[in-house]
């Protein structure tokens, strides 16, 4: 299984993403300009991620203007075939103003960004120490589609606290029913708030972020 | 118009400096021509009032690549071909008007300075001075100055990794914000802020230049009064995506060997980086003001010549390889013109549709050339006179310890920052080796050096304030004693002169003496200063700031898993203090803030002593002796030994030695001193070195789960104190 990594004028999490992919689980990595379209050299076992950061400089809404980019109508069709495709934070945002994934990722309910070491758990695992660093992260969707999310066991991580319980104090920004992460119906398209990309290595004293690559089948 | 001493004036240059510049010109200059003065003379830009004592310090030698004030930022050799780059300044000024922009633009400028070189910028740190953090404005300007530094460094995509924050009185109408940023660079890959090359072409980059920052240099040489408020264009507004673009950009187009010099723009814009490259160069410029993009319509030359816009840089482009450095620009979508090209005469002449509309020898602007450079009066300030009439025994001792402690651990100097540091993004880069693992100073992962690099910024103006010789060596020997605790070893250092006005000669007698205590201190450590910056005019009507010499110290760790981390880790570990006690409580914030006594001296401090304890430390960290260590600052042994106990919720018991007082014992802030956690068994073996090398070491407790024990009294869980500790910012801003 092989990576490929967009890189939007504005993405800052790409390099963190291609060093753990490569360095920390050993895989292939190919970098990809956001002017480009060319996925040919990917097949419906690969996965493209969306890394974090500030695409286009997320002056209108995050992610609005990087779901026009010419890669990003070829990662719409990649996913649509059934290609794998992980959206971290920024990428999340892109995720769901494309429409890969339903709802939005609202401004965070205390109005600041936010940067520290969060837990998250998947609906049956135990709770990863997982760091966040968004200023616009609050998940939203009508209760509509969060109750088909929660049916279709499309809530992949909620935000719990170290002993995994879900509420409100372990809640980094107010998302509705915790929700940290989503997959879509046909679960190829994954897309989260934390970063599990910056919790992989054993010199950063936490390697949880590779539990959560596992966890998506991406190792 | 007929330009005379009262024009000069209104530009801030004294009618001294006017008749200098007539007679070195040989004539009179025009409007255009002396507003390029009045940015180049002005303090920001020429040092013209603290270059001599700045050439005190040490600059030059040792792992240097460059000497000190040489090039945009400092250059070190860390080891492996790799050079770290590294550069602190201040944006007070803009940020006492404009928060949220001068704190952002203040970052935005620190890292233009690192990848004007060639250096990709890894880890930035900040050090920010308040008012009273009760007081509504000094809300708005904490608010504010966060988060602009949070959306410029977020955005951006560099982590901030440290830094400090300091809340006094003096700082209400002149709050300090100091930046840092620090970059890695193979050794020589690096980029020269130079001009060279006869016909050589000259290209603009980035943003288009608008009014925004007109004059900054200069303002940023006044003091604030109620007018300053009206200098709202003086402050510049940045654009952090488009700082991204330009850092992808020009470490991607230095790879194309096409770059003959480059430099950003920053403080008086285009006329600084003209003429300092041409100066530095020994050749001139021919450029044509109407090609460099405007966002604005019919700018004049002269607003030209001196926009602070930012995001722009001036790159200097071997003839004949400009394809190849505009296909660069092209692909990030950053505009890119040619305005001019190098020439041999030393002249810098600037022309508006083919009108002159200056002309001026590079050399007569710059700091080493034309600029003029001071030897101000100093004298003993009065205040000294209640500093030396201080007596410890006027100050009764402490009765009830306990609440006292209480007290402490919730005093905005002490209590946790966390609401100001969860607000930037500490972990992009994914080489912040502190999030998990915290020490006294950061330790950031340069990867593809295989080392990492320890960072801090230190400055207690409240000892330089007691004595600027003292205290400034204090600044320099607690950024040391940070890395040192923290397994690394120091380098370097970046300085940022904070003073008020520097023609008031008890203000630049404290500038004298903390230029001449910060030189010892680093002589000693062997850590150069390889540049920084000097921030006069921090005053307002009522006084100066306290005195400022914030430290940035950088130093190196070659086994980036061999730190050393500040927190407690095994219950029945032995807490050890390397160091000695002393009946002293001056200048401590116990002093300060509980009792109310603002002037008493600087606390104890022996630079020889000082240096002794860290190679001690140095020593049995190299030795793996101990399983923690954290120095012991602001707030006393008391406040170390809980903050040691937060992160893992330890607990402690220790008993003091009741020949100290209370207060000195337990919230004294005498300097060379730091707690230390190790094994039963190695706690001997320790004791034994110590007595062999002169170092004294008392074993004052021991590690518990979870309680914490003071003379035998139960004080309840390490989490219940920590708890105050965490909220009590975000309590006093709700």
């Amino acid at each position: 299984m092989k990576f490929g990594i967009v890189v939007f004028p504005g993405s800052n999490c790409d390099r963190d993403m291609q060093d753990a992919l490569r360095d920390d689980l050993g895989k292939e990595v190919i970098m990809l300009w956001h002017k480009d379209k060319d996925l040919s050299m990917f097949s419906k076992e690969d996965c493209i991620i969306l890394p974090g950061g500030f695409s286009y400089g997320d002056y209108l809404r995050c992610g609005a203007i990087a779901r026009f980019s010419p890669m990003m109508q070829s990662v719409v069709d990649f996913a649509n075939k059934g290609g794998k495709v992980l959206g971290v934070c920024n990428g999340f945002q892109i995720l769901c103003e494309s429409g890969l994934l339903p709802g939005v990722l609202l401004q965070n309910a205390n109005r600041q960004f936010v940067c520290k070491n969060v837990f998250i758990k998947s609906e049956k695992g135990n709770a990863w120490k997982v760091p966040v660093a968004h200023g616009e992260g609050r998940y939203y969707a009508d209760e509509k589609t969060l109750d088909e999310l929660e049916a279709g066991g499309q809530v992949i991580f909620r935000y719990c606290s170290e002993s995994g319980k879900v509420d409100m104090d372990a809640n980094p920004n107010g998302a509705l029913r915790n929700i940290a992460g989503i997959q879509n119906k046909n679960g190829n398209v994954f897309g989260m708030m934390p970063h599990p990309e910056r919790c992989s290595s054993a010199l950063m004293g936490n390697v949880d972020g590779k539990n959560v690559f596992k966890l998506l089948g991406l190792n | 118009m007929e330009i005379t001493v009262e024009t000069a004036r209104q530009l801030r240059i004294t009618e001294e400096e006017f008749k200098l510049i007539q007679e070195k010109l040989g004539r009179t200059p025009n409007f255009t021509e002396l507003c390029a003065f009045s940015g180049m003379w002005s303090e920001h830009c020429s040092y013209k009032n603290s270059i001599k004592w700045l050439k005190t310090l040490p600059r030059d030698g040792g792992k240097m690549l460059v000497a000190a004030g040489e090039e945009n930022a400092g250059l070190m050799d860390m080891g492996n071909g790799f050079g770290v780059v590294f550069k602190i300044e201040s944006h007070n000024h803009p940020s006492a008007i404009e928060p949220f922009q001068g704190a952002a633009t203040g970052v935005g400028g620190i890292h233009r300075d690192i990848f004007t070189m060639g250096a990709r910028p890894i880890a930035s740190l900040n050090s920010l001075r308040f008012g009273n953090l009760a007081d509504k404005k000094t809300q708005r300007l904490l608010g504010g100055v966060v988060h602009g530094i949070g959306h410029y460094g977020n955005c951006f995509g560099v982590p901030t990794v440290g830094g400090e924050v300091y809340f006094e009185d003096c700082y209400h109408t002149n709050p300090l914000v100091n930046a840092m940023s620090v970059g890695i660079v193979k050794v020589g890959k690096t980029v020269s802020a130079i001009a060279q090359g006869e016909g050589n072409p000259v290209f603009f980059v980035g943003s288009a230049t608008g009014k925004d920052g007109i004059g900054g240099a200069s303002f940023a040489s006044a003091n604030i009064t109620e007018e300053s408020t009206e200098e709202l264009p003086a402050v510049q507004v940045g654009d952090p995506f488009q700082e991204k673009k330009l850092l992808e950009a020009c470490l991607e187009v230095i790879e194309t060997n096409a770059v003959v010099g480059m430099q950003d723009m920053g403080a008086a814009g285009i006329i600084c980086s003209t003429a300092e490259m041409s100066a530095k160069g020994k050749s001139g410029m021919r450029i044509d003001l109407d090609k460099v993009p405007t966002r604005q319509k019919n700018m004049k030359a002269w607003e030209l010549l001196l926009s602070e816009s930012q995001e722009r840089m001036l790159i200097v482009v071997e003839k004949g390889k400009e394809a190849e450095v505009l296909k660069v620009f092209e692909k990030w979508d950053l505009p890119c013109s040619e305005i001019g090209e190098v020439t041999n005469d030393g002249l810098l002449k600037f022309y508006m549709h083919g009108t002159l509309e200056a002309e001026l020898p590079a050399e007569l602007l710059v700091l080493g050339g034309g600029a003029p450079q001071y030897t101000r009066e100093y004298t003993e300030p009065k205040y000294f006179e209640k500093i030396k009439a201080f007596k410890l025994d006027s100050v009764a001792d402490i009765t009830d310890l306990r609440s006292v402690a209480e007290k402490m651990i919730q005093v905005p100097n002490i209590a946790s920052k966390r609401w100001v540091y969860t607000q930037y993004d500490s972990m992009v880069g994914a080489n912040n080796l502190s999030t998990n693992a915290p020490s006294d100073a950061s330790v950031v992962l340069a990867k593809g050096t295989g080392k990492a690099l320890v960072i801090t910024v230190d400055c207690n103006s409240k000892y330089v304030f007691a004595d600027p010789y003292t205290g400034a060596m204090i600044a320099v020997a607690e950024a040391a004693r940070n890395i040192v605790c923290s397994g690394g070893e120091p380098l370097g250092v970046t300085n940022c002169l904070n003073f008020g006005n520097p023609y008031e000669p008890e203000v630049y007698y404290q500038f004298v003496k903390a230029v001449t205590g910060m030189g010892e201190a680093c002589r000693k450590f062997n850590t150069p200063v390889t540049g920084g910056n000097v921030s006069f005019y921090n005053q307002h009507p009522e006084g100066a700031v306290y005195p400022t010499p914030t430290i940035g110290m950088v130093g190196v760790m070659d086994d980036p898993a061999a730190g050393m981390t500040l927190d407690f880790k095994n219950d029945g570990d032995s807490i050890l203090l390397i160091g000695e006690q002393q009946n002293d409580i001056a200048s401590s914030e116990y002093l300060h803030k509980i009792k109310g006594v603002e002037y008493s001296p600087a606390p104890y401090f022996d630079l020889d002593e000082e240096f002794a304890i860290q190679k001690f430390v140095a020593s049995v960290i190299k030795d793996k002796l101990i399983n923690s260590a954290h120095d012991i600052s602001e707030g006393g042994l008391m406040v170390t030994l809980l903050e040691s106990g937060f992160n893992r919720n330890k607990g402690f018991e220790v008993k003091a030695d009741d020949t100290f007082r209370k207060d000195a014992y337990w919230f004294g802030e005498a300097q060379s001193r730091v707690v230390v956690s190790c094994s039963f068994q190695n706690a001997a073996i320790i004791q034994q070195k110590a007595a062999a090398a002169g170092i004294p070491v008392t074993i004052i407790g021991k590690v518990t789960s979870a309680s914490i024990k003071i003379n035998g009294e139960d004080w309840g869980y390490i989490s219940a104190w920590k708890e105050k500790y965490d909220t009590a910012i975000e309590k006093s801003l709700e």
